[in-house]
């Protein structure tokens, strides 16, 4: 009897420790971020562009970057949104429940979630080769949007799946057409949770690296033009690391911090709506 | 009633939450007997039975009060080591729950849980418990076959081979047929009258007939509250409760 | 009538525009990896698959292009995230789902998938910060070997903590689909909760649990920007732990502003790209019908 008793205390040990282990990595790299960003966060980190000699140590913040990155992300998501809510309209409203597109879109989508953020900026690359495209923020936001598509899509699927079906009924009993129906009754119901959606997507668009590498460039100042290239938070971190003056890999801390406090803010505000959401909801 | 007690049932009460299950149910079970328990649906007759193996334990927010005494020890005392408690009872679900393992290694799976390693040894009990269940008939040519693959009928067959294999003394079983054939039914009905001779069994059931058919002692329970008991012939043919009569006519249900 | 027609006009017109933007995008993968085909196909015209794949002779201006050492690279640093994550990943998934108590369960959750929107770079960084040194200064040393701390471990360690929110993620759910009238059947033979886990869950649980692992391995192959900041970047294929490595991914990104001025190398490099996506692709497709399959059979 004791020696299973014992082999449970054991096990159960283990698992708590590896829990803790895992919990842990989390505060330890949210604190080197503060611990290494914050001194170096300044006013003009933020509202600065960089300017001559930034990267050897002068000057200047990484204003370029941000507003950078927000255009290029919110470009990507509202492309994304363009293509992705049509899509997942069609899949819950215009098609039968179980249809074949229905079913392979779906497994399309889930897929395509696992593909590596590379992958879409070479094919962006590609792309911007064949439409000939320079880096630009166009090329950015092109392969941005193919990222951050299936995982939006996904998470709005999830919630239009949930408007029940006696809505639907409703509005067509009223003669409505399921045009009508998806924008005026389902889009509006499932808004809350279409946000959320959108704030996902948006906080991982912002946040990744691997496909504005080769489609959007980089640049010091900020972006004014789809057609030219643009500076992003992400890229901005790399380079900055990369230099081998102190101050500068110091700044790059400070924008880590900076990158990682937007997507924090995001993924916290959308959990929370998320919450409130399916409070409401009645079953 | 009569004979040695095999379980006494002390002022029990079960709360899920801030709903009372159980409403301090108190009766001696005899030893040696089936007793069938008696009710309509979500009158706590699982309950009842999940609290003599200490199921109900793992429920989230559940209270219990009171006693129940097996051979005289309170299985509910927190210094009792549950899972003695659980061997002494064997358990039959409603619809059949094979283990994801072979036939051999799911009626094998009580005795090594509980240490035992000898091959031989464990061969001879697997044998004896199926031929206990009146399948080894039908598997002894292949017993490393799935479980799964098995008939329901012979899955439920096997659950029971299981769960005499750890040797109880108390059979309980929830609903054991209702998700069977006839046939099956029959079969499972057969071997707990043979059984009666050598375990004490509570079954639960909410097929009248079956109970007239097994019980050697009912349990009206309605409720969560025992409203009669006594032995078979009494509260068939001479109710002494209002509500007892009118279950028993097929009023309530 | 006219007003009912202009309504329906506009809804059969919707209809349409939806098909075709859902039809473009369920076959975007096929896109994608025929895009990446299209432009590896200069260098396929001139090497074999098998050349490519297995030399290990990189040197772009020679036109020597032995995708080999890259290959192993990302095995290796990919295995060893793996090594680490599945142990602590299992142990905590079922700690998570069968011993926790609600509050903390309700809380670990969201805080084990907040590290999954951490960005790259950051990893990266922190990377640099705190793993590369700590085997520069304390683990190499401990093993009597030297390294420069940017290695196949670092790269390992960084990506294992990445990946940690997929498996447990789907690994939680997956061990609390299995009923628990399976679980009660074990405890009322007298197991205890740690036997009926052990014995039966993990059993039931198991294609699932593969299928989470997977789905974290394909995910570890994928990851560019983090392994390049710590991984070492040198074209050789690794012989320890503590040797640099130099992934797949890392390859594409490092190089991709020389690709177009070199011939042949922008081929090379999508190729591996295509590469890539394959393998990844074949590893999510089957963790996911394997997924699916686990769903039905519980349901």
């Amino acid at each position: 009897m004791d020696k299973r008793a014992m082999e449970e205390s054991l096990f159960k040990g283990l698992m708590i420790a590896s829990t803790l282990i895992i919990l842990s990595s989390l505060v330890l790299i949210l604190a080197a971020v503060i611990v290494k960003g914050l001194p170096a966060m300044n006013l003009a980190m933020i509202t600065q562009i960089p300017k001559g000699g930034y990267y050897l140590g002068k000057e200047g913040g990484i204003l370029n970057a941000i507003v950078g990155s927000v255009y290029l992300s919110g470009g990507a998501t509202l492309l994304a949104i363009l293509i992705g809510l049509p899509v997942v309209l069609y899949l819950n409203v215009y098609a039968k429940k179980g249809a074949r597109i229905a079913v392979f879109t779906r497994f399309s989508f889930d897929v395509l979630w696992g593909v590596p953020s590379i992958v879409y900026g070479a094919f962006g690359f590609t792309i911007m080769l064949f439409f000939g495209l320079g880096a630009s923020l166009l090329g950015g936001i092109i392969a941005v949007s193919l990222l951050i598509l299936p995982i939006m899509s996904r998470a709005m699927d999830e919630v239009i799946r949930m408007v029940p079906q006696e809505l639907f009924d409703a509005s067509y009993a009223l003669g409505a057409t399921r045009l009508e129906t998806a924008m005026k009754v389902v889009v509006r119901q499932a808004l809350p949770g279409i946000l959320t959606a959108v704030l996902i997507a948006f906080g991982r668009g912002i946040g990744d690296a691997a496909s504005v590498l080769f489609t959007a460039g980089f640049s010091d100042s900020i972006p004014c033009s789809l057609f030219r290239p643009a500076a992003t938070l992400p890229l901005a971190i790399f380079f900055q690391l990369g230099t081998p003056f102190p101050e500068v890999q110091n700044r790059a801390y400070a924008s880590a911090f900076i990158l990682t406090v937007i997507i924090l803010i995001i993924s916290i505000t959308s959990r929370v709506l998320t919450r409130r959401f399916t409070r409401n909801i009645v079953k | 009633m009569d004979g040695k007690t095999h379980i006494s049932v002390q002022n029990l009460s079960v709360f899920y939450g801030s709903e009372q299950a159980l409403k301090n149910i108190t009766i001696d079970i005899p030893d040696k007997k089936i007793i069938v328990i008696i009710g309509p649906s979500g009158c706590g007759k699982t309950t009842l039975l999940k609290s003599f193996n200490r199921l109900v334990d793992s429920i989230e927010g559940v209270k219990v009060s009171g006693k129940v005494l097996v051979d005289g020890e309170n299985i509910f005392d927190p210094r009792v080591d549950v899972t003695g408690i659980r061997k002494k009872m064997g358990l039959l679900s409603q619809s059949p729950y094979p283990l994801p393992m072979s036939i051999y290694d799911n009626v094998a799976y009580g005795p090594r849980i509980h240490g035992l390693k000898n091959k031989k040894e464990l061969y001879r009990i697997v044998e004896h418990y199926l031929k206990e269940s009146g399948l080894w008939d039908e598997v002894k040519d292949r017993l490393n076959a799935p479980a799964s693959r098995l008939s329901i009928g012979q899955q439920q067959r096997l659950c029971l081979a299981r769960g005499l294999a750890v040797e109880p003394e108390i059979i309980l079983a929830d609903e054991p047929t209702s998700a069977l054939d006839p046939k099956s039914s029959q079969r499972i009905e057969e071997i707990f009258l043979k059984l009666k001779k050598k375990y004490t069994t509570i079954i639960v059931t909410h097929i009248l007939r079956q109970a007239k058919r097994l019980a050697d002692y009912v349990l009206f329970l309605y409720c969560g509250e025992l409203i009669e008991h006594g032995p078979a012939a009494e509260i068939f043919e001479n109710p002494k409760e209002e509500m007892t009569k009118e279950y028993i006519k097929g009023i309530i249900s | 009538m006219k007003m009912q027609s202009k309504r329906l006009l506009k809804d059969k017109l919707a209809s349409k525009l939806m098909l075709l933007v859902t039809v473009f995008s369920g076959l975007l993968v096929f896109m994608i990896a025929i895009g990446l085909y299209q432009r590896s196909r200069p260098i396929l015209a001139i090497k074999s698959l098998t050349e490519l794949l297995f030399s290990t002779s990189w040197h772009p201006l020679k036109k020597e292009f032995g995708l080999f050492p890259f290959i192993m690279g990302s095995l290796w640093v990919t295995g060893v995230s793996i090594a680490i994550a599945i142990p602590l990943c299992l142990l905590s998934a079922i700690y998570l789902s069968e011993y926790a108590p609600r509050t903390v369960r309700e809380w670990a959750k969201p805080l084990i998938d907040l590290l999954a929107g951490i960005p790259s770079v950051v990893y990266g960084a922190w990377g640099i910060l705190v793993i590369v040194p700590l085997i520069k200064n304390h683990i190499a040393p401990f093993f009597g070997a030297f390294s420069s701390g940017y290695s196949v471990l670092a790269g390992g360690i960084v990506l294992a903590i990445m990946i940690f929110p997929v498996i447990i993620h789907v690994s939680v759910e997956v061990f609390r689909a299995v009923p628990y009238e399976v679980r009660e059947a074990s405890l009322s033979l007298g197991a205890t909760k740690w036997q009926t886990i052990k014995l039966v869950v993990i059993r039931k649980a198991m294609p699932g649990v593969i299928a989470a692992v997977v789905l974290g391995l394909s995910r570890a192959f994928g990851e560019t920007m983090a392994v390049l900041m710590v991984a070492g970047n040198v074209a050789k294929v690794p012989s320890s732990v503590l040797d640099p490595a130099y992934p797949l991914p890392a390859l594409i990104a490092n190089n991709y502003g020389e690709m177009l001025s070199v011939p042949l190398y922008d081929s090379a490099l999508l190729l591996s790209c295509l590469v890539l996506l394959l393998v990844v692709l074949s590893f999510n497709i089957v963790a996911r019908i394997v997924l699916i399959r686990v769903e039905r059979s519980v349901l």
